[in-house]
């Protein structure tokens, strides 16, 4: 079926020619699907045009195809029906899908070394490319929105409190302490609330505290991985530390995804453990009151100092069934999207991680750091610390739903329905299930 | 007369008014909500009186995108509105027609036609929505109207109430229509459609609603925004990533996604109501 | 009926379109859940594997699926139970007062053209945790109301905006049933001296039993196939899965997990469910109840 496509499109373009009297040949259309909405998606419009702009050859037509989990089902299904796009961004627990459909996909390390585009690995953040990246290091895909998890804190309730707001807690012991006062002086109904309540108090405590995630190094090994953070006494500790907390207001729950993020805005929750990238939102909804950013805490008893966090957002992936002139114009545009002045631009409107050390470079010359506090406190714990052998992320299949089955347990555990070690039990029990079934299903 | 108590009445009145002002709460809170500022929503103050934006939030969905929603809220009615149309006089067409043809027509394997047709009834389209999904797919229907309306009129609800009204005519019709020599084409655009108009009346508001608040299927078929319907965008004003939830918009929206079908069966009431309890029958 | 005999041709091309379509959107599809139900597939379609009845197996014993059986017919019973009780009582009130009667109708049936996602979202403004008015209310009674971490809540949500929905549908029908009773046979049972409590009891409801039992049983579909809006902008099966209906998790899936066999498997064991449901409404109880 593919090779009749192929066949037809290639003698379309052979009979296009043939009848085309124009001088010049048509630039190569690059379909790109994403999932940047609102300011972000037309961010991503002004990127694609810039790059058109600045070369003839290639037009890249960027998608909006709805939320992740849209625009992977609209791919997948574009796929089997013989017509995916170039270029499709994916989110980061679809990586396991993706880097198993061989047949699928085409490996960004791949890509750029048949196309004749410069490229050097070591030029990236290692804690951003780890993600995408074989245990050898070839890249599969091309991080794009990359962030990880920080504290956002309310300055004024920390003053009002007795709490230093220019010393914000560090580690958890500490952090629960600060929210106790919160509570107890009334500054603040609730300490602190979390969004994404897997990716950050599981999948980033075990990375920080560099516990396994799972077995065969989180995943990277292959598929045949199941999970381990259920055997870890730290892990444990900390979900029952989280129905403690609930109890006593130190904790809220406020839903997953991004549905806490309201507390800390209604000013109901002190602090805010969210995504780096939430910077712009944070400050866009804090008019009444001065807020502050904090790393994400550790237990020192644990690990002293910890290892880095990790990431989250999405990478762009490369799809099967395109013509060698389609893939030159990917390599062109994969090549200009890691250009310093693209993606310090990218890293400074949008708050998400800038994937090259040169962007870096560039923020903090045009002194953005200086001028937005908080705004390095992501790269630093994510590049700061020694990474250790479950710190460079985590590959696992249906990865989307172990995280409903990890959520759906924490919160029996924080309604009390359950002890925090049978929920995580239960949890590791529901998650192996699909890991087995991903592992028969690619086999 | 019925025997009857004057303290009773006015109990009975005054329950039923309780009743109505409950029923009509939510929407009258969402209408309120929708005139006030999100700040004005986020600081608590009950939003039960209008707030100070008027109609501006109404101005701004229908003109521009916003939030999750890539398109202007007058090209998703615009969306849903085809969206409604196409399954409401595509199903009433084929229906019709189908019908017709297994009531007063004879030829073989017309029991089996019979059976083909009624066992759609039974199964939803939310039962096979991921198939369907494929197939859809496979025909390269995925956002286009074709798609976002052939599955949905894949079921035989219309097809069964035309055949029961059908099967109530006097047979001596058909009889009359024959000596005046009638064929089947005259027969069926003189004597039986200017007979159903009521029902299809009736049947077209209802299959109108039904399309118009479809939500799983769009949400699959409809990826791309130019496609979308209003009902299924409701949600993405809901979860707003990274921040608070554009609620003074989402009430908007609600209210611009209910107001159509409420406007339609509010006036058309007497055939709606008479088509649904004819439905029972 | 009489009948025209002599066309051959042309009754066929009056059933095509809807053949055609049935076949196409209806019959493709059935076939292709059941044919997946016994293969492994990975996401791509790139291979799959013939598993027999393993699929069905793996979910008649899990629990997520049992769970979601148990969810369904909980919320079908009690969005039953609360849309018909509700209706029938605003019903015979409204059948009581002779002038005003439409005008209570008008008033309350238009729930009926809201589309069940947007009742959600309605419902789920009220009862938000930060600025939902309901649950702010709740709050200063000491009630502290969070859909999102109390599953019991969370189905309480779902199952207060089916009902607002389909209370809407059930007074049409109770007050069409109710206006069809004969007066008269109230009027000489009150003469007998019976109150309207007695007339209601022993008249009214056993002559409303087909209403009923239809009611009943469209309630039911509704409740299983038709608020998969109202659950998804509500709470999106959640927590804990406790209000993911069958419906929800076949979604869940094969469209966010695209396990397309296990998705399927689900699919034929619902429609065979279904099946059953309809062919026991029509062969046994619908006969019972006419006799009654």
């Amino acid at each position: 079926m593919h090779n009749v496509t192929r066949v037809l499109a290639s003698t379309a373009m052979v009979s296009g020619l043939a009848l085309s009297t124009m001088p010049a040949m048509a630039a190569t259309e690059v379909v790109w699907w994403h999932a940047m909405e609102g300011s972000l998606g037309e961010k991503v419009n002004e990127i694609a045009d810039n790059f058109n702009a600045s070369q003839s050859d290639f037009v890249v037509k960027p998608v909006y195809q709805g939320t992740y989990i849209e625009n992977m089902t609209a791919t997948i299904s574009a796929f089997r029906a013989g017509n995916p796009p170039a270029i499709s961004q994916i989110y980061e627990v679809g990586t396991a899908t993706m880097m198993n459909a061989e047949g699928a996909i085409y490996p960004v390390y791949q890509l750029m070394a048949d196309s004749d585009q410069p490229f050097d690995p070591n030029n990236y953040i290692a804690a951003v490319t780890g993600y995408y990246s074989t245990p050898d290091g070839e890249m599969l895909s091309m991080p794009f929105n990359s962030s990880t998890p920080v504290v956002y804190y309310n300055r004024d309730i920390f003053q009002e409190a007795g709490l230093d707001p220019d010393n914000p807690p560090t580690s958890w012991p500490e952090l629960a302490a600060a929210g106790q006062q919160i509570v107890d002086s009334g500054a603040a109904a609730c300490g602190f609330t979390t969004t994404w309540p897997s990716w950050i108090q599981l999948e980033n405590l075990t990375a920080r505290h560099n516990i396994p995630f799972a077995s065969d190094a989180n995943g990277f090994g292959g598929p045949s991985a199941r999970l381990e953070f259920q055997q870890s006494d730290a892990v444990i500790q900390h979900i029952q530390n989280l129905v403690d907390w609930q109890q006593s207001g130190v904790f809220n729950y406020g839903g997953r995804m991004d549905q806490a993020s309201p507390q800390f805005f209604t000013q109901d929750c002190a602090m805010l453990m969210a995504s780096s990238a939430s910077y712009a939102a944070v400050r866009d909804n804090s008019a009444n009151f001065d807020f502050g950013v904090a790393p994400l805490p550790y237990y020192p008893e644990v690990i002293d100092p910890p290892a880095n966090s990790i990431i989250g957002g999405a990478s762009l992936w490369v799809m099967q069934g395109h013509s060698d002139a389609v893939y030159d114009g990917v390599a062109a545009f994969f090549h200009y999207l890691s250009s310093p002045q693209v993606q310090a631009d990218w890293h400074q409107f949008t708050g998400y991680l800038p994937i090259t050390e040169a962007a870096y470079e560039l923020t903090r010359e045009q002194g953005f750091y200086a001028d937005n506090p908080g705004t390095d406190v992501a790269l630093e714990q994510l590049t700061g610390g020694q990474t250790g052998e479950y710190s460079r992320g985590i590959r696992l299949g249906n990865m989307p739903q172990i995280r409903e089955a990890i959520e759906g347990e924490l919160e029996a555990a924080l309604n009390g329905d359950k002890s925090a070690e049978q929920a995580m039990q239960d949890a590791a029990a529901r998650g192996n299930q699909l890991l087995e079934r991903f592992e028969q299903s690619v086999n | 007369m019925r025997y009857r108590r004057p303290g009773l009445d006015v109990a009975t009145h005054v329950i039923l008014i309780i009743g109505a002002l409950i029923f009509m709460l939510p929407v009258l809170l969402a209408l309120m909500a929708s005139t006030h500022t999100l700040p004005s929503l986020l600081s608590g103050g009950l939003a039960l009186l209008p707030g100070s934006e008027g109609l501006d939030h109404y101005i701004q969905l229908l003109t521009q995108p916003a939030g999750g929603v890539a398109v202007p809220t007058w090209r998703l009615m615009l969306n849903s509105l085809i969206m409604a149309l196409g399954i409401a006089v595509g199903k009433l067409t084929i229906s019709i027609i189908a019908a017709y043809a297994i009531v007063f027509f004879r030829f073989r394997f017309r029991m089996l036609c019979f059976w083909l047709i009624f066992v759609t009834l039974m199964l939803p389209v939310e039962v096979r929505i991921v198939p369907t999904y494929g197939v859809v797919a496979d025909l390269g229907l995925l956002n286009s109207y074709p798609g976002l309306i052939l599955p949905l009129i894949a079921s035989a609800t219309a097809t069964f109430l035309f055949r029961q009204f059908f099967l109530t005519l006097p047979p001596e019709l058909l009889e009359a229509a024959r000596l005046d020599g009638a064929g089947p084409w005259r027969f069926f655009r003189d004597i039986l459609l200017p007979l159903s108009k009521t029902n299809m009346a009736a049947l077209f508001v209802i299959m109108f609603i039904y399309g118009w608040n479809q939500y799983l299927w769009p949400l699959l078929a409809a990826s791309d925004a130019d496609y979308a319907t209003l009902v299924m965008s409701l949600r993405r004003l809901t979860i707003a990533q990274d921040g608070v939830p554009p609620w003074q918009l989402a009430t908007t929206m609600t209210v611009l996604a209910l107001l159509p079908p409420v406007a339609v069966i509010v006036l058309m009431q007497r055939w709606f109501v008479k088509g649904l309890v004819d439905s029972e029958k | 009926m009489a009948t025209f005999q002599r066309h051959r041709a042309f009754p066929w091309l009056l059933l095509l379109p809807q053949l055609a379509i049935v076949a196409i959107f209806f019959f493709w599809p059935a076939f292709q859940a059941l044919r997946r139900s016994f293969y492994v597939q990975d996401a791509f379609g790139l291979g799959e594997r013939f598993v027999g009845l393993s699929n069905y197996v793996a979910v008649l014993t899990s629990a997520l699926w049992q769970q979601a059986l148990v969810n369904t017919l909980l919320f079908s019973a009690s969005v039953a139970l609360g849309a018909m009780s509700i209706a029938l009582l605003l019903a015979t009130l409204a059948d009581r007062v002779l002038r005003g009667a439409k005008g209570y109708r008008t008033l309350l049936i238009w729930p009926y053209a809201v589309a069940p996602a947007a009742a959600g979202v309605l419902w789920l403004f009220l009862f938000d945790p930060s600025l939902g008015i309901i649950s702010r209310a709740l709050g200063s009674l000491g009630i502290h109301w969070n859909q999102r971490l109390n599953g019991g809540q969370a189905m309480l949500l779902v199952i207060i905006a089916s009902v607002w929905q389909q209370m809407s549908y059930n007074f049409i029908f109770f007050l069409a049933g109710l206006q069809s009773i004969p007066a008269s046979l109230l009027e000489s049972a009150a003469i007998d001296g019976a109150g309207p409590w007695r007339r209601f009891w022993t008249i009214t409801f056993p002559l409303l039993s087909p209403t009923t039992f239809f009611l009943l049983v469209m309630n039911t579909i509704y409740a299983f196939f038709e608020t998969f809006g109202t659950i998804d902008t509500t709470t999106g099966g959640g927590p804990n899965n406790a209000t993911t209906t069958l419906v929800y998790k076949i979604y869940q899936d094969g469209i966010v997990g695209l396990d397309l066999g296990g998705s399927s498997a689900q699919s034929v064991i619902l429609m065979v469910l279904v099946g059953l449901l309809t062919l026991i409404q029509f062969r046994y109880v619908e006969r019972r109840v006419q006799y009654y």
